[in-house]
């Protein structure tokens, strides 16, 4: 059986399972998208007292962050496997992955694909809908492809820091909660316009974790406005890529720790 | 009062060991705030702070007293107690020879100052030295403070004390967690500051218990409430504590009518 039919394989299994508990499930899906209505409404208000923000109008700012929270989902709801790292190692039951003939990335990616978070990407995809038809941004073919193009970079890119994190925990045998910080609180950055932030913020955001990259180039160039910053616009094309280059250096380094790995013995 | 003195004791210094916890708490708080201030402050950039409700000053150390505040909240139920309910472990809190609200109410308020403390304490360090955390905006706004913040951890833990009950009707509390959040998150003054918010809602606002957690206490440290207004916003805690309890206790006798323990 080749990888995709198994990995498809993994995701029937673990949405079958999701879905036998209907009512928690009802619920935990309309949780989470309620918590982020209430996450726009804040923004909403501010818009309502300030109406801009440095010069970006709600409808822009909508587009940041539909964009961010759609690949921020995606990528949590595709990597559960890899968040929740720490127990399975904990609990020694990595040793089984590894004397499976598959590679341990393939089976972790299999462990969950979590399904609630479609809560969370209706809400994304409602507001990104609302702000790219009030700004007339039509159905312009580059313009799709553009933006489909910084969504991918975005899982990718977001997918590299739950790896990173999960290699982490060969030595931590914890996931690490300060990892927070570069994916809940990389979406809650990147929900704005990154333009707006001191330069120290820019910087990690460009250079160390390069989740402008993905995130705001692109979306820059397809509102059709230039970088206040003065960033070139092929940026808007080019930055994506620096997500796969990012999951690339992050799937390297799962290597380098499994090499390292010492079971718990539990 | 002297076995709930003991309990809120042992418990409030057992959870003084999670040290390694409260440092990554500490680390994530300080990052969330400073995207957030500076949000706000790219907002009040184009807007000039006069016709505001607060200064950018005043909001910035407003997020931040949010952020060393955060464990504070009520987010979710306790979990030793819904251990208890689950395995069957609640039939011994009922034999012992003390009343099971009070022996709650004190569990929770463990639960809502040793944890808070050890966030709270390198955070004021951190943003009043370096990210714009502003002193106490007077004599009587640094007097009146801790007063604040006293009814804000006796508000959040009658909150406490109303999700653990939920648990007698409902073990897995999942709607509970996932709706309370939300609800404090936004009327708290946790997500934004309250009065930023449009001017049609704010007497909602005002009602509602929630701003007794974090923004009566906020707002007395910047001197914004003071004198009528401060004490107004001091009784409004008191009175929504008092009913909170009330209305805990009415559950607790009629949840407790109707709880099974299984045997075994």
């Amino acid at each position: 059986m080749n990888a995709l039919r198994l990995y498809a394989r993994y995701v029937g299994l673990s949405w079958r399972a999701q879905l036998q508990y209907r009512a928690s499930f009802a619920l935990q899906t309309l949780g989470t998208a309620l918590l982020s209505v209430v996450d726009f409404l804040a923004i909403w208000v501010l818009f309502d007292r300030f109406k801009r923000i440095a010069g970006w109008s709600l409808a822009e700012v909508a587009v940041f962050y539909g964009t961010a929270n759609i690949a921020w989902s995606l990528a949590e709801g595709i990597g559960r496997g890899f968040d929740d790292f720490g127990s399975v190692v904990k609990r020694g039951d990595f040793d089984r992955l590894l004397l499976r003939p598959r590679s341990t990335v393939l089976q972790l990616l299999g462990r969950e694909f979590t399904l609630r978070r479609i809560g969370r990407i209706g809400q994304g995809a409602a507001v990104l809908a609302w702000g790219w038809r009030s700004l007339g941004l039509g159905w312009d073919a580059a313009r799709l492809g553009l933006w489909l193009l910084a969504v991918a970079g975005g899982v990718a890119l977001f997918e590299g820091i739950l790896i990173l994190q999960a290699t982490l925990a060969f030595w931590t045998i914890e996931s690490l909660e300060v990892m927070n910080t570069l994916t809940y609180g990389g979406v809650q950055t990147v929900q704005y316009p990154l333009a707006i932030y001191p330069g120290w913020l820019r910087r990690f955001f460009l250079l160390v974790v390069p989740l402008g990259c993905v995130a705001y180039f692109p979306v820059v160039r397809l509102l059709g406005r230039t970088d206040p910053l003065g960033a070139p616009a092929w940026l808007g094309w080019a930055g994506p890529f620096a997500g796969f280059l990012f999951l690339g250096v992050a799937l390297r380094a799962w290597r380098f720790g499994i090499r390292h790995y010492t079971s718990t013995g539990s | 009062m002297k076995p709930l003195l003991a309990i809120f004791g042992a418990r409030f210094r057992l959870l003084l060991q999670y040290r390694a916890a409260a440092w990554a708490g500490v680390v994530t708080q300080v990052f969330f705030g400073a995207v957030i201030t500076a949000a706000l402050s790219a907002f009040y950039a184009g807007a000039g702070d006069a016709r505001q409700p607060l200064l950018l000053s005043q909001v910035v150390t407003y997020v931040w007293l949010g952020q060393a505040f955060f464990s504070l909240l009520p987010w979710r139920t306790d979990p030793e107690v819904r251990e208890q309910v689950v395995s069957g472990g609640l039939a011994y809190e009922l034999l012992r020879p003390v009343d099971l609200y009070a022996l709650w109410f004190a569990r929770a308020l463990a639960l809502k100052t040793a944890p808070v403390l050890l966030r709270a304490l390198p955070l004021f360090v951190v943003a009043g030295l370096f990210l714009g955390l502003r002193r106490p905006a007077s004599l009587e706004a640094a007097l009146l403070w801790p007063l604040a913040v006293a009814g804000a951890v006796a508000l959040s833990s009658a909150f406490m004390v109303l999700m653990n009950l939920s648990l007698l009707w409902s073990v897995s509390a999942d709607g509970i967690h996932y709706l309370v959040p939300v609800l404090v998150m936004l009327l708290s003054g946790q997500l934004l500051p309250l009065p930023l918010f449009p001017e049609w809602f704010k007497p909602v606002l005002l009602v509602l218990p929630f701003r007794g957690l974090m923004d009566t206490p906020h707002r007395v440290w910047l001197g914004d409430l003071s004198g009528a207004a401060a004490a107004y916003a001091l009784a409004h805690q008191w009175l929504w504590l008092v009913a909170l309890i009330a209305l805990g206790r009415h559950l607790l006798a009629r949840g407790l009518r109707r709880v099974v323990i299984q045997g075994g």
